[in-house]
């Protein structure tokens, strides 16, 4: 796998450029980069996860011994998704290789070149027999999950998430689903002006600068006090200026959408008037390149589409507060999120955040970072998902933790077995207690 | 007014007059005395067996009132879940003190009622008292302890380690409760695998609704009565009932599932839970096997086999003994040590012994009996055989060498019977059981450590045990 991105880094850049316009550089950073690293850790790793964990056991059970051992599931389905192709697809092949498992990976039929890149050199890499790839639409999905598989590994949306985990149920196949939703980032007034430049940099590059902002984990939308609102998105367009020049359009750093009805979807969202109106920058698109500048609305309506479905583009929806605060029943009201973002210093407002509101992830002061941290599992709660994966997490993902337990056959105990009595009573009620003394002292007749 | 609520399932009797019914109840205080009620449901909606009795201050005899008891459609279960999920939404949950208060209150509860607890384990299963405190209240009070000990533990935050890509930065892993959790649980150790995940759901911070299993209905509406006496009904509640009720839970949006029981059910409950997203945890059952070689003290094996099997609620538990596979030569010394092992347990006659449950229910007792008299079957009964349909009791049987494709062997067997399969060499004894579907436990019999360790390799299952059944699942108080 290391071997495969190193060789093939160009041809993996030219492939990420056709099918979602993502400049090398993007493309590094979170396609072959991650797919490296991962690779690099799970080798240097894989055999210390591997090992079986010993357990303790009470004096009752001498002699025994208790041990964990990992072990893979079987065969496994992965299902990539289109907006990162190569590493959504990989990272998940990664982990279930390193757990032992035989694959079966489905990647994206909307980013068509990265799926037959994978199809067609994958198979020079790895072992052939039992990793697999299989390109196709909707039908052979249908076909694949029609399937019986030992575990399904499916990154998309809310809809296909249930699609999957439905013909799941069928076999009892487990699954994990890492899905998305609406995560908002929040700023409050805590940040000094200084501060407000990092931040106004942070945000941009968590909305625009990852797939513009077809990411799950991108910021959807943003919530701030109400006095802070101009001067932020006086701030903001400045940043998009600095990051993509005059016409992003034309610049490379900057994604396209990546179909005809995606690029559809989003511009349905800003058709509703009330929504049109509420644009204060950006806005204007080219259909043919399928490019939608960096926009940014101040108040839509909260019950138009914008605001109550996963956006997944580079729009960027504003609410303004009385009170920062309120966020917290905001987001706490609404799905579970994937990931929520909160500028502050305010130890106070850091706590009730995470106490009271419920999300994959919180990062605070930053954003998309806790994707490269191997250590903090990767993974949804609620209608994001649930099941994670990164570092040892896709490890554990992929393998099914066996208890073993082993005895010698002496010494037998007697009260374990029937005609039952009030003595062998006693003394289990002892044992579960770990009362030795008291064993000790009824085995010798001295207790009652 | 005091009003008592009694649910004598045995004393009703009803009569269907078209439009109205009538109810004739006998007061099990006062055997002469019979009351007459009159309900005036309409005959499509059915009305909950039970009947309450108010009391009026003033009078000294019970004054019968007829209550029109809802039934628990998808509304109410939709109303349940929203109350729930307001009450977690209020963050009482989530405080260490009301979970430890909650744990407490089942400690006590189990400690109190553990008469009351046994006997409802009786009428459900005739379970003896041993194994009902051995398997189901000393789980439950183990677990409480373990909870209470370790719970400020498990709720503070985990430090994880950060690397230079996203210096400086610091990054921890912060537990927090799902929100209202759905626990269904089954008939075969009723109280225990309702409470126990209860337990843990609470411990989690999470509000809770157990709908325990009706096939069990004395712990069923046990654990109803004693959950509204001890546990905080905002948070945690008990719906009884089947299918209909059962159904009406699974079609609102959970945000955890959790189920005990079978496969095929457990189909049912993920793809319900596919719609809303909605985690779920399956515990089902399958095939155990445990695998005997040759070299092993024939005595503590053939007991330890003996308690796997028949002290397991009678081999109705998941991860009882299902089938053995051994050596064509060691199969008869092995039959002969099994025998003798039932003998010491139980007695000369099983069927008259105090010390082992009864099969649930007539439903399952036609199932086992249908397994047993299947063609090239019945004539490979080597121990036992005798069945009592009136009592629901079937005698610890086993078979030798039936075929490979008869339902005994191919579906989970959740009784008595006990299949012997023969093998040539104890080696090929793994192939087998690789060839049918991973088993929730795998046990193995031998003092051959290259055998021990080609079968821990080999055999993939939810838990194993070595030269000994079940224990695997009693957890250490350090674990």
């Amino acid at each position: 796998m290391i071997e495969f991105v190193q060789d093939n880094e160009e041809r993996i850049f030219q492939a990420l450029d056709q099918d979602v316009g993502k400049h090398p550089v993007e493309a590094y950073r979170d396609e072959v980069g991650v797919v490296a690293k991962s690779a690099k850790l799970s080798l240097s790793c894989v055999e210390k996860w591997m090992a079986p964990r010993k357990g303790d056991l009470p004096l009752v059970f001498f002699p025994a011994s208790a041990q964990v051992m990992p072990e893979p599931f079987g065969v496994v389905l992965i299902m990539g998704s289109w907006n990162f192709p190569i590493s959504l697809s990989l990272d998940p092949l990664i982990a279930a290789i390193s757990a032992g498992n035989a694959v079966v990976l489905k990647p994206s039929e909307l980013s068509p070149t990265c799926s037959s890149f994978l199809a067609e050199n994958i198979p020079k890499y790895l072992d052939s027999k039992s990793i697999k790839v299989i390109e196709g639409g909707i039908d052979v999905c249908e076909q694949l999950l029609q399937q019986k598989w030992d575990k399904i590994f499916f990154t998309g949306s809310q809809r296909v998430g249930r699609i999957v985990m439905t013909a799941a149920a069928q076999h009892l196949t487990p699954v994990t689903l890492e899905l998305g939703g609406k995560s908002p980032a929040i700023m409050d007034s805590s940040s000094n002006p200084t501060n407000m430049k990092v931040i106004a940099k942070r945000i941009v590059g968590a909305k625009w600068g990852s797939c513009s902002g077809q990411a799950c984990i991108a910021i959807d939308y943003l919530l701030v006090e109400e006095r802070f609102a101009s001067d932020l998105i006086d701030l903001l367009a400045k940043t998009i200026k600095q990051f993509y020049g005059q016409n992003p359009i034309e610049s490379k750093s900057l994604c396209k959408i990546v179909n005809k009805n995606n690029f559809k979807r989003l511009l349905d969202l800003l058709k509703d008037p009330l929504v049109e109106a509420s644009v204060v920058y950006g806005g204007s698109v080219d259909e043919e390149k399928m490019y939608i500048e960096p926009t940014i609305l101040l108040n839509p309506p909260l019950d138009s589409q914008i605001m109550t479905e996963e956006i997944f583009g580079p729009l960027l929806p504003i609410i303004t507060l009385d009170d920062i605060y309120e966020s917290i029943d905001f987001i706490s009201s609404r799905p579970k999120p994937l990931a929520i973002y909160a500028f502050t210093r305010d130890e106070k407002f850091k706590k009730q955040i995470l106490s009271r509101t419920s999300s994959g992830s919180v990062t605070f002061n930053d954003t998309l970072l806790q994707f490269l941290c191997d250590s903090l599992p990767f993974g949804g709660v609620g209608q994001s998902g649930f099941g994670r994966y990164h570092g040892k997490y896709s490890f554990d993902t992929f393998s099914h933790e066996k208890a073993i337990l082993q005895r010698g056959f002496f010494p037998e105990l007697e009260p374990r077995y029937p005609p039952w009595n009030s003595f062998k009573l006693h003394f289990i009620k002892l044992a579960y207690a770990f009362n030795y003394i008291g064993l000790i002292l009824l085995l010798l007749g001295l207790k009652k | 007014m005091r009003s008592l609520c009694v649910e004598p399932f045995q004393n009703f009797s009803v009569v269907d007059t078209g439009a109205r019914r009538t109810l004739t109840y006998c007061s099990p205080w006062k055997t002469n005395h019979k009351h007459e009620a009159v309900l005036f449901p309409p005959p499509s909606r059915p009305i909950r067996k039970s009947l309450c009795i108010c009391l009026s201050s003033s009078s000294k005899l019970p004054v019968m009132m007829e209550e029109e008891k809802k039934t628990f459609d998808a509304n109410e279960a939709a109303l349940l879940v929203k109350e729930l999920n307001e009450s977690f939404r209020t963050g009482k949950t989530k405080s260490y003190e009301w979970r430890v208060s909650q744990l407490k209150s089942i400690e006590k509860m189990v400690v109190e009622r553990e008469k009351d607890i046994c006997e409802a384990l009786y009428k459900d299963l005739s379970k003896p008292e041993f194994e009902a405190f051995v398997s189901e209240i000393a789980m439950v009070k183990s677990s409480c302890k373990e909870a209470l000990k370790e719970l400020k533990h498990w709720m503070k935050p985990e430090k994880a380690k950060t690397s230079m890509a996203t210096y400086p930065s610091s990054a921890e892993i912060v537990s927090e409760p799902l929100g209202a959790v759905l626990v269904i649980s089954t008939w075969n150790y009723p109280f225990a695998l309702s409470v126990k995940p209860v337990i843990g759901a609470i411990t989690a911070g999470n509000a809770t609704v157990l709908k325990p299993s009706e096939i069990a209905p004395a712990t069923s509406s046990l654990l109803s009565k004693l959950f509204e006496e001890y546990l905080d009904r905002s948070a945690v509640r008990v719906v009884e009932g089947d299918v209909p009720q059962t159904t009406a839970l699974l079609e609102q949006k959970w945000d955890k599932i959790f189920y005990t029981g079978s496969p095929r059910v457990g189909r049912i409950i993920m793809t319900a839970a596919a719609k809303h997203l909605t985690p779920v945890v399956l515990e089902l059952g399958g095939k155990c096997p445990a695998v005997i070689d040759s070299d092993v003290d024939l005595q503590v094996t053939a007991r330890r086999i003996v308690a796997g099997k028949w002290q397991a609620n009678n081999g109705q538990a998941c991860i009882s003994v299902d089938y053995i596979i051994t050596t064509k030569d060691f199969a008869p010394k092995l039959i002969d040590a099994l025998r003798k092992g039932i003998e010491e347990c139980f007695g000369t006659d099983p069927m008259e012994s105090k010390d082992i449950s009864r099969i649930v229910s007539s439903n399952h007792f036609s199932r086992l009996q249908s397994l047993m008299d299947e063609y090239k079957v019945y004539n490979k009964i080597v121990v036992g055989g005798q069945r009592n349909q009136k009592e629901l009791k079937i005698a610890p049987t086993i078979f030798l060498d039936v075929p490979g494709d008869s339902q005994l062997m191919q579906e989970e067997i959740f009784g008595p019977l006990l299949p012997i399969i023969t093998v040539e060499n104890v080696k090929d004894s793994i192939d087998l059981i690789n060839s049918k579907p991973k088993p929730l436990a795998a046990y193995l019999f031998t003092n051959n450590d290259k055998l021990k360790n080609y079968f821990v390799q080999s055999v993939s299952s939810g838990g194993m045990a070595i030269n000994d059944t079940v224990l695997h699942i009693v957890r250490s108080p350090n674990y």
